[in-house]
This record gives structure tokens, sequence and C-alpha cells, in this order.
């Protein structure tokens, strides 16, 4: 009993310093300007989120040694959201409740989509650095919500494009590797094909991805007399897939994805790879601002950038230049401010759309020419 | 029926392929009656040390038929060292041990060669060259069938007719067919059943060595898990052939190559598989020892 009441105690002396901590953080934050930063910080998708919320510390270090934004100093709120909706939505309520205007995330997909409804009932706004779900901007559900990243049709939507306008296609072969990247990349370019009306889509399968050859569908492209194949799936396949139409002579042209862009794919297929197109992001690495912001990262942190941490620092960045410009932290002028000032980030001059989507984020065409991939200019 | 001719020549070749591989399955099975899962691993290094010596070769300024020549001898003597080994390290200690502990000995021998391989050489493709070049002069015909699947049907071809006059009429050909009928009658007239299943192991890895090369510089691609798809195949097709039988194994490959490549022609390559594998569950159905084997009740 006597040891049970110790325990007691200590318990009542640590909530006691909690109180004491919290409160002494809500005396601090009267004169700073709370933004959220919300994902996943532990669990196996942390390697996704820790970076995007180094590079958004990084960004409010720089601009308080710089005064702040409106003349406050700029504080983190960093939650936690494991990349699970149901946790998401307490994040949320959280971040709410702590009256911050903006938040940078969430991760992914999924637990944004949790969150956006609580945000959106609190008038808060969302930037995400990685959430790639095409919904999320197109549905119209979400007006809070912004990201920094192209959507997941985007490619699609690019090599559809280009296959129509610059290529002028009349008869397209759509292929995909049965998984979910390339299978969905494949089900929007078709989807797209089909409502522009200026081709014709002659079959669309998936492969097996491993298989011994694909003798069978490279005749079956050969047959349908098609003047171009997309195909959605990753190099391995399409270095052989390619490599059996040049062997029979066809000059169909190839269009495929970022699972195709890359140097593998060249050296495997050789001389085969010769004229293919990917498309891949846009290179940023000769923006001086990217270099820069790789660089500081690696000497704050000791380490190389992750994934989405150039995505995450331009969207901190993106939402604090929104706030300084709008003036105040108000819903309404924060959003007018995000769509039509532009602002420098390492992914280069951006604002965002009607629909929350980056303008000059994205993905370009990429054409293999001597063995390199070479950026396509339309 | 051009098209059906394309589909036909390519579903022939596949299925030459496979019937390489699925040799080497039916042998050890109709001897040992275990299921050799690091086969297909066999296959694989034997495409793998293709890629060495063929790049050797090719430096020192071999000729191609040279090249192709050598390399397909090498890679198969090669991977039979590797088959043996395999044999005697992983299946011999355990001939007496109940049926299961051999199998699940194949199949760490299966993850270990794979790993193996991943490690000294790499996990990413790597590029095969062309080693059969385009006959030119087969000009009009060549988008039917080209040279390199002419050779894979040709090799095929002769490797199956000298596997069967090599069983038929050599000496350790009648010992490998006295050992598969009966082991310990075997023994017991005096054959050396070890030396026997050495060979079996050696002529299996042999065959899928040559397979490995010639469909690889087919393909022109190999890594390092290439082994695991192909022998899933092969064993399927030694499956539907009826395991254990030599003739079954090639009539299994060639019926299941043919399968996959009109299913993929005719309907869609998304039902490549499932046309591949219905197949298979009918003729189980209806003839439970595959399409040439015996049916016999047994404890698996």
């Amino acid at each position: 009993m006597k040891a049970k009441r110790m325990r007691m105690g200590w318990l009542a002396a640590a909530l006691a310093a909690v109180v004491v901590v919290g409160m002494s953080g809500s005396v601090l934050a009267e004169d700073t300007l709370k933004i959220g930063v919300a994902g996943a910080h532990s669990g196996d998708l942390a390697s996704y989120g820790l970076p995007i919320a180094k590079a958004a510390k990084l960004v409010v270090e720089e601009i308080n040694a710089k005064g702040g934004v409106l003349g406050k100093k700029v504080e983190l709120v960093v939650e936690d959201d494991v990349c699970k909706p149901e946790v998401a939505t307490n994040t949320a309520t959280k971040l709410a409740s702590q009256g911050v205007p903006v938040v940078v995330g969430h991760v992914c997909s999924g637990a944004t989509k949790a969150a956006l409804g609580i945000y959106k009932a609190s008038k808060i706004i969302a930037m995400s650095a990685s959430a790639t779900n095409p919904d999320l901007t197109q549905s119209g559900e979400y007006p809070n919500f912004f990201r920094t990243i192209a959507s997941d049709d985007a490619q699609a939507k690019l090599e559809v494009e280009f296959a129509l306008n610059t290529l002028k296609l009349k008869k397209i072969a759509v292929l995909h590797d049965k998984g979910d990247y390339g299978k969905g990349l494949a089900e929007y370019a078709k989807g797209f094909i089909e409502k522009s009306g200026k081709a014709e889509v002659v079959f669309y399968e998936g492969i097996t991805p491993g298989a011994v050859d694909y003798s069978a569908v490279v005749q079956k492209i050969k047959k349908s007399q098609a003047d171009g194949v997309i195909f959605g799936g990753y190099h391995p396949e399409a270095s052989k897939i390619v490599s059996q139409m040049r062997k029979d002579k066809m000059k169909t042209a190839f269009i495929s994805d970022d699972g195709v862009k890359d140097d593998t794919f060249i050296k495997v297929a050789g001389k085969f790879a010769e004229g293919v197109y990917a498309t891949g992001p846009k290179d940023t690495s000769k923006n001086p601002m990217d270099k820069m912001v790789r660089e500081a990262y690696k000497k704050a942190y000791g380490e190389d950038v992750g994934v989405f941490s150039i995505n995450g620092y331009a969207a901190t960045l993106a939402l604090l230049n929104a706030i300084q410009k709008a003036g105040s932290t108000d819903y309404d002028a924060i959003v007018k401010a995000l769509r039509t000032e532009y602002v420098e980030t390492p992914l280069g001059k951006i604002k965002f759309d009607e629909r929350g989507d980056a303008i000059g984020v994205g993905f370009s065409v990429y054409q293999v020419k001597d063995g390199k991939y070479v950026e396509v200019v339309n | 029926m051009e098209y059906f001719l394309e589909l036909f020549l390519g579903g022939l070749t596949r299925g030459s392929i496979y019937a390489l591989i699925a040799l080497g399955y039916t042998m050890v099975y109709g001897i040992i009656e275990l299921i050799n899962f690091a086969h297909g691993e066999i296959y694989m290094i034997g495409a793998f040390t293709g890629l060495i010596v063929s790049t050797l070769l090719s430096a020192y300024g071999f000729g191609t038929f040279a090249v192709l020549l050598l390399t397909l001898v090498l890679s198969a003597i090669y991977s039979a060292a590797y088959g043996f080994t395999v044999e005697k390290i992983a299946y011999k200690p355990l001939r007496q041990a109940p049926r299961l502990s051999p199998l699940i000995s194949a199949i760490g021998m299966s993850i270990f060669l794979q790993n193996y391989v991943m490690l000294a050489q790499t996990s990413d493709f790597v590029p095969f060259p062309a080693l059969i070049p385009d006959f030119e002069f087969w000009e009009p015909y060549s988008h039917i069938v080209s040279s390199s699947e002419l050779v894979i049907l040709f090799a095929t071809t002769v490797l199956m007719v000298a596997l069967t006059l090599f069983i038929r009429y050599t000496r350790i050909g009648k010992a490998m067919r006295a050992t598969a009928q009966d082991r310990t009658m075997a023994m017991l007239v005096g054959i050396n059943v070890n030396r026997v299943i050495s060979t079996t192991f050696i002529i299996g890895s042999c065959l899928a060595a040559v397979g490995g090369v010639l469909i690889a510089s087919h393909i022109g691609q190999i890594n390092f898990f290439i082994g695991f798809i192909a022998g899933i195949k092969a064993f399927t097709a030694a499956v539907l052939g009826g395991i254990g039988s030599i003739p079954g194994a090639v009539l299994g490959s060639m019926v299941l190559g043919l399968t996959e490549s009109f299913a993929t022609g005719y309907v869609s390559s998304d039902y490549e598989d499932v046309f591949a594998f219905l197949l298979l569950v009918f003729i189980l159905i209806f003839r439970p020892g595959g399409l040439l084997g015996r049916f016999t009740t047994q404890k698996v």
C-alpha cells in the first residue's frame, strides 16, 4: 500500500511538471507564430516523414534568423501521425486546438485525407510535400489542401500529352506490369487517351513481371499496328520488351515512366534503348537554391536529404511566404496569396492552381540519346 | 496465319527452355524422388558463367561460333560442378532421412545460391551479349522466327535426341533406368547407385546451363533471380508431362510454352499464367500422373 502511494506521488509530480512545461509553452507562444508539421515521425514510414520535418526546421531557423514572419518568431509544432488515418485525425485535432493557421503535412495520402476534414472545419491550410493521391486535389472536396509534389496521374498525363501532341500518335498500346505503380499509371494513361479522343487504345494489358520472354506480347503489338506503346512499370520488363521489339525491326515509339528512367535500363538494353522516352521528375539540380538546401541539410544533420526533403522545404517556405504576403494568418488571405504570389523555392519558382497543385512542379519527358537520358524540349 | 506461326514458334522457343530445365527436375525425381528446388538456380548460375566466359572469350578475339560453342560447353561444365556439389552437400547425407528433409534442404540450397550470386556478382540486372548473330540471308522470314529462336529450337532438339540415345543405349543410361525402377534392387545387382545419382545431377545441370545461356543471349539480360520463375515454370511443365518421365517433361514444356504464347496472343497477357495453371489443374484432374506419367499411389 505504501509503495502504491509512493508511485502515486511520483505520478502527481510528473503530472505537475508536464502542466508547468505545457503552460510555459503557451506563455512563450504569445509572441510566436505557430505552424504545424504532421507526418510519420516514427514507425516504418518515418524515413519519409522525418526528412520533411527536418527540412521544415531548417526553413524556420533561417527565417527566424532573418527576423521571422510578420515580425514574430516562427515556432514548429511537430506531431506524429505514423501514417495511419485513425491517428491522423487525433494529430489534426491536437494541431487545431493549438491554433496553428497552417500545417506542413501530412506525409501519406490516406492520413492526409483523414486529417483534412478536421482542418477544413477549423479553417487550417495543409500543404503536403509527399501525398500524391490525385483525388486530394481533383475531387474538389479539400479546398484547404495544397502540395509541392506532382500527383500520381501527372506522369501519365504528361506521357499521353507527349504521345498525342508531340509525337502525334494515333494508335497506342498501353501495357503495365500488374504492380500498383505500373498499373495505376497505365490506367490513368488509358483514361486520358480515351478522354482526348485523339487516339485509340488498341489494347490494354498487364504482363507478368519476370517472365522468361515477352515475344507473344511483342507480336501482339506488331499485329495491332500500334504506333506507340505506353508502358507502366520498371526497367527490367521494359528493356526486355524494347529489345525484342527492336530485334523484330519494329520502330514503334516506346514511352514509359520514372521506373524506366534509370541508367540500368540503358546499360541493359544497350543500343536498343536509343530513342526510348521516359518521364521523370524535373531536374532541379541546376537550381542554386536546391544545391544550397542540400548542403545546409547535410551540415545540420550530417546526412543527405531524404526523398521528400526538398519538397518539404519548398512547402514550408511557400506557406510562410504566403503568410508574410497576406499580412495576417487569416485563412482566405493566405489561400489567396498561395494562388497568386510566386515564391522562389528549391523546386523553382512556384505558385498554386485552383485545386492546390503546384504550378511548375512535376515531370519532364526524357529520351535516350547516345546512351544517356536527355530532357526533351517541347 | 503469319501471326499464328509467330506465336507458335515463340511458344516453342519458350517451351524448349522450359524443357531443358524440366529434364533436370524429372530425371532427379525419377531416380531419388526428390524435387530439386535448387535446379532453377543451376540454370541461373549457367547464365552467369556464360556471361563471364563469353566476355573473356570475346576479349581474346575468338570468332562468333567458337565463342558460342565454348561458352555453352564451359558453362555446362561449371554448372555441372555446382549440381554435383549441391547433391553431395545437401542431398546425399539425407538419403535415408524422411522425404521432407531433403526437400527443405533443396529449398535452403536454392535460397543460398541465389544470395550467393547476388553477393558475389550483383543484385542489378546485367546485360548479356547476343552470342547468336542475326542471319541476314533469312530476311523475308526473319520477322516470323529469329536466328536465336532457331538456334534454341535446334540445340534443344539435338540435346533431347542425344539424351534419349544416352539413356537407352549406354551402360550408365541403363544403370539410371534400373535405379529409377528400384534402387535397392539396382544396388543388389552391383550398380553403383551413388555414381548414377551424381551422373543424373550432372546431366540435368548441363542441360539447365545450356538453357540458361541460350535464353540469356536471346533476351539480353540476366540477374540473380531469373532461376526462380523459370524453375517454377519448368517444374510445372515436368508435373504437367508426368514427373519422372523424360518424354513427358519435353511434352509438358512444349504444351506449357504454347499455352502461354497463345493465351497472350489471342486472349490477353493478363491471363498468361491463369491459362497455364488452369491447364495444369485440368490435366491433373483427368490424368493425375501427368500427360505421360504412370499413376501410382504414393505418400508424399
